[in-house]
């Protein structure tokens, strides 16, 4: 078994008393989607904060291919491979929806303090941010500015941007946050594409997308882990059911 | 496509008059234009942190100063200093003070961030105004000008208004082309991203803080470059200078004539050093004119609350909407 | 002895200091206002002053009067033009205060001229309390630490004791979650403000005597204004307290070892703070 792509451990944040994220282990592997779900208050956003680096972890260990990140920036954190995208939009607004993504292309160019080429001169910056948004069907509308696209491309457009900065592990949260239901199939197939070449840990509330998606899957609450498993034993598991229903119940799924 | 392009045929016009105005200006109007060029490039040099980097400085006089005070320090008491030997020692030192103070301030942000750039530089001037190191609040004279030999060949003449003028015009000639430059190459586009959404521009991988401490450090190069050849123009450097006041002075100035977009920094240093001089002309405004700040004061109040996006932003946006009004009956086209 | 008399000095320096901080803290921190023209308020209660006692001879009549001129001017701005501030960014409320500075200024100019004045010190208060065989203090000084005292004391009763207090507190803590309280905001913030502007000219009005009247005054104690607000916290009134008495004691005793080092020491300080705990003294991260 090769080393998997991001193994957690022991991963812990605390607020004063409060223990947001406590002692979470998770290992995610390439071709592997793993999803996190749990209910509302279970400490999945921070979870993800602690692996991007937008928020620093109290105690654990975040390992990165064999690499310890828990020290390293959000752009540290990028550039060896990890790309973020964020339950709300969080995208450049004003600029069109290819500059989105050459911006994030851009971040991986030779010379980042260049002064005298024009931007967009870099064939393959260019090339690189079409190439994202092919992969999420937004090339046809490259040109508009990105406050022009509906919730659903804005949440494409967001995965987009990761996509263009060549990552190995892709960090989702709530990718289908907002979404109908045209845009959620859509979506889904999207990151059913992605994770076949890619290390994908996904945080989602929709369950549809959770079962069609994951081939392992961690249930939070309250901060802690209480399973983690395939789809099928986690369906199965009465603490999971108790954790979500407040009874022993099937999921639905 | 950004929205920094530049019309090129408005610039060509406003440069050819530039450079054929010395042919009809008399001394006076040579010596108030190359003022006026001068607080451009200063103007300039703040739009860049201010309008592009999105980091409100209120301190950016510092370094201004600093580069004059370099130019009065190391000049000789009677002598023309050489410039091309000066000129670089003068921006270097503006531009170390702005790399140990931006060291220090470019971690904070927000309300802090400008806080933190007007205590700097008001402990920069406290240095110069209550110490003996640059002569105090007495200043120091400059009595000759720098002079531009190299190997025996004298291009410009300093001493004469007119060329001296043309030295400030190319200056601000090859600021703006920098700046221009600047802004469309990677480096001016990471700033933009820098300025909407920090967060994001970390999470895709640019280490932001050293693109901001860069902006920072070219900044106040770039004032500096405004400083040395203020000192150069009044022959005198004195505290004053530096005060936090002028710091307000030059913010006035890219909002007046628009942030965000370089000509209109060039545009708000014109407009300032006009309305300054119209309203401190007897002729004009009789009794009132040495109180010429009141008008001023009273313009900006309603600049800020009226017209946000100062006199240029104000034609930028009416030229965006006019456009898109006319893209939109298209669409209702058949 | 000498020491003394500094300390005194320092004290009652902190805590006209801290009369104009308080404001500039709690406009900042409830409003989220950063307002240059403050200073311009201790400069307008100060000359009000000098006017006022010049017309009325009493500075005794003088202070209340200016107190309450200053406090409708307070309001007349707020309504007109801070209320419109609330949510621009920084960047506009700086430059829109730094137009008003410019306006007091040259209003200063026109109606008052460039000189510097004098206040005298009310005949009931002009003698000095003997300390030592050759040294002595003045008690019009040791007048001005009482009455900021007080004012620091009913401000402190205010704030944590009454109702008024309280939605001030709530709105400094959480603006929206006030206002959907049922705090009448608008209302509240206009009170603040002016309130703000008359302690700032009273202040400026009952240090006229001793500081005097001149040009310039606006601007020189604002920035030590800032210091104190950043060292102390924004929004916190016990940190520009404390602050204030740290800035007033450093400021003269510095003056007293160092005179030419005295400033920058204390730009230094309020750098350091900046960096190092940027929410000040009297805050929570």
């Amino acid at each position: 078994m090769s080393e998997p792509v991001l193994r957690v451990r022991g991963l812990c944040k605390n607020f004063g008393g409060l223990a947001a994220v406590d002692s979470v282990s998770l290992e995610v592997n390439t071709g592997e989607l793993h999803a996190v779900i749990g209910p509302n208050g279970a400490g999945k956003t921070t979870l993800i904060n602690l692996l991007s680096g937008d928020q620093t972890a109290s105690a654990g260990t975040i390992m990165f291919f064999g690499m310890e990140l828990s020290r390293l920036a959000p752009e540290q954190r990028s550039r060896l491979g990890i790309g973020r995208s964020y339950q709300r939009t969080n995208i450049f607004t004003t600029f069109t929806v290819f500059e989105n993504c050459r911006l994030a292309a851009q971040s991986r160019a030779p010379r980042p303090f260049d002064w005298l080429r024009d931007a967009y001169s870099d064939p393959a910056v260019a090339h690189q941010a079409r190439q994202a948004l092919d992969a999420v069907g937004l090339a046809k509308r490259a040109q508009e500015p990105a406050l022009a696209l509906s919730h659903g491309e804005q949440r494409q457009l967001e995965i987009a941007m990761c996509l263009a900065t060549g990552p190995q592990l892709l960090l989702l949260d709530e990718p289908l946050a907002g979404m109908g239901a045209e845009e959620s199939v859509k979506m889904i197939e999207l990151i059913g594409n992605l994770a076949e070449s890619q290390a994908i840990l996904l945080v989602e509330h929709d369950m549809d997308a959770v079962f069609q998606l994951a081939k392992v899957l961690t249930v939070m609450a309250d901060g802690k882990v209480i399973a983690t498993g395939t789809p099928e034993a986690i369906r199965a598991n009465r603490d999971v059911q108790i954790a979500y229903l407040g009874a022993a119940e099937e999921l639905p799924g | 496509m950004p929205n920094i392009t530049l019309t090129r045929a408005p610039l060509l016009v406003a440069l050819v008059l530039l450079v054929l105005f010395p042919l009809v200006g008399s001394t006076f109007y040579l010596q108030l234009g190359a003022k006026i060029m001068i607080m451009a490039i200063f103007a300039l040099s703040l739009d860049l942190l201010v309008g592009h980097a999105g980091m409100v400085s209120l301190g950016h006089a510092a370094y201004f100063g600093v580069a004059a005070y370099a130019l009065a320090l190391i000049s000789p008491k009677y002598e023309a200093a050489n410039l091309w030997l000066t000129l670089p020692l003068a921006v270097g030192a503006a531009a170390l003070a702005a790399l140990i103070v931006g060291a220090f301030v470019v971690r904070t942000g927000g309300v802090y961030f400008i806080m933190a750039t007007l205590a700097f530089a008001q402990m920069i001037y406290a240095v110069f105004h209550d110490t003996k190191i640059a002569g105090g609040s007495d200043g120091i004279y400059i009595t000759v000008r720098p002079d531009l030999s190299v190997a025996g060949f004298k291009p410009l003449n300093l001493e004469s208004p007119s060329e001296f003028y043309y030295l400030a015009l190319i200056l601000l000639a090859m600021v703006f082309w920098f700046l221009n430059q600047l802004l469309h190459a990677p480096f001016g586009r990471a700033l933009a991203g820098i300025r909407m959404n920090e967060q994001r521009m970390r999470s895709i991988g640019y280490p932001v803080f050293a693109y901001k401490l860069a902006a920072f450090v070219l900044a106040g190069a770039l004032a500096g470059l405004a400083g040395y050849l203020a000192a150069c123009q009044f022959g005198f450097v004195n505290p004053d200078i530096l005060a936090w006041h002028q710091s307000g002075i030059v913010l006035m100035m890219i909002i007046l004539g628009g942030m965000g977009r370089l000509h209109g920094a060039v545009i708000g240093a014109f407009a300032y050093v006009f309305l300054q001089e119209v309203l401190s002309t007897p002729a004009v405004v009789g009794v009132y004119a040495k109180h010429w700040q009141l008008p001023m004061g009273a313009l900006i109040v309603a600049i800020v609350l009226v017209l946000p996006h100062g006199i240029g932003g104000f034609f930028d946006i009416a030229v965006r909407r006019y456009r898109f009004r006319q893209s939109e009956d298209a669409k209702d086209q058949p | 002895m000498v020491l003394l008399i500094q300390i005194l000095n320092a004290v009652q320096y902190g805590l006209l200091l801290f009369l104009l901080s308080s404001g500039l803290t709690l406009i900042f921190g409830i409003m989220g206002v950063i307002n240059l023209a403050h200073g311009s308020f201790y400069m307008v209660g100060a000359y009000l002053a000098y006017w006022l006692a010049r017309t009325t001879g009493s500075l005794w009549l003088a202070l209340p009067l200016a107190v309450l001129i200053a406090f409708a001017i307070g309001l007349l701005l707020e309504t007109a033009i801070f209320s419109r501030l609330y949510r621009r960014d920084h960047l506009y409320q700086v430059l829109l205060t730094f137009g008003l500075i410019l306006i007091f200024e040259e209003l200063r100019s026109i109606a008052f001229g460039d000189d510097v004045h004098g206040i005298a010190v009310p005949a009931l208060l002009n003698f000095s309390i003997p300390l030592t065989d050759t040294l002595s203090y003045p008690v019009y000084r040791l007048f001005v630490t009482l009455v900021c005292l007080v004012i620091a004391g009913l401000m402190y009763f205010v704030i944590h004791k009454t109702r008024t207090g309280m939605r001030i507190r709530a709105g400094n803590s959480n603006r929206e979650m006030a206002a959907s309280l049922g705090v009448n905001m608008p209302l509240l913030f206009a009170l603040v403000f002016a309130s703000g502007v008359a302690l700032a000219a009273f202040a400026g009005a009952i240090a006229a005597p001793i500081s005097s009247v001149f040009p310039g005054m606006g601007s020189q104690i604002l920035i030590i204004c800032f210091v104190v607000v950043v060292i102390g916290g924004i929004g916190s009134i016990n940190g520009a307290l404390i602050a204030s008495l740290a800035v007033g004691l450093a400021d003269t005793l510095g003056k007293v070892i160092a005179a030419e080092y005295s400033a920058i020491a204390v730009y230094l300080v309020m750098a350091i703070i900046l960096l190092w705990r940027p929410q000040g003294i009297a805050n929570k991260a």
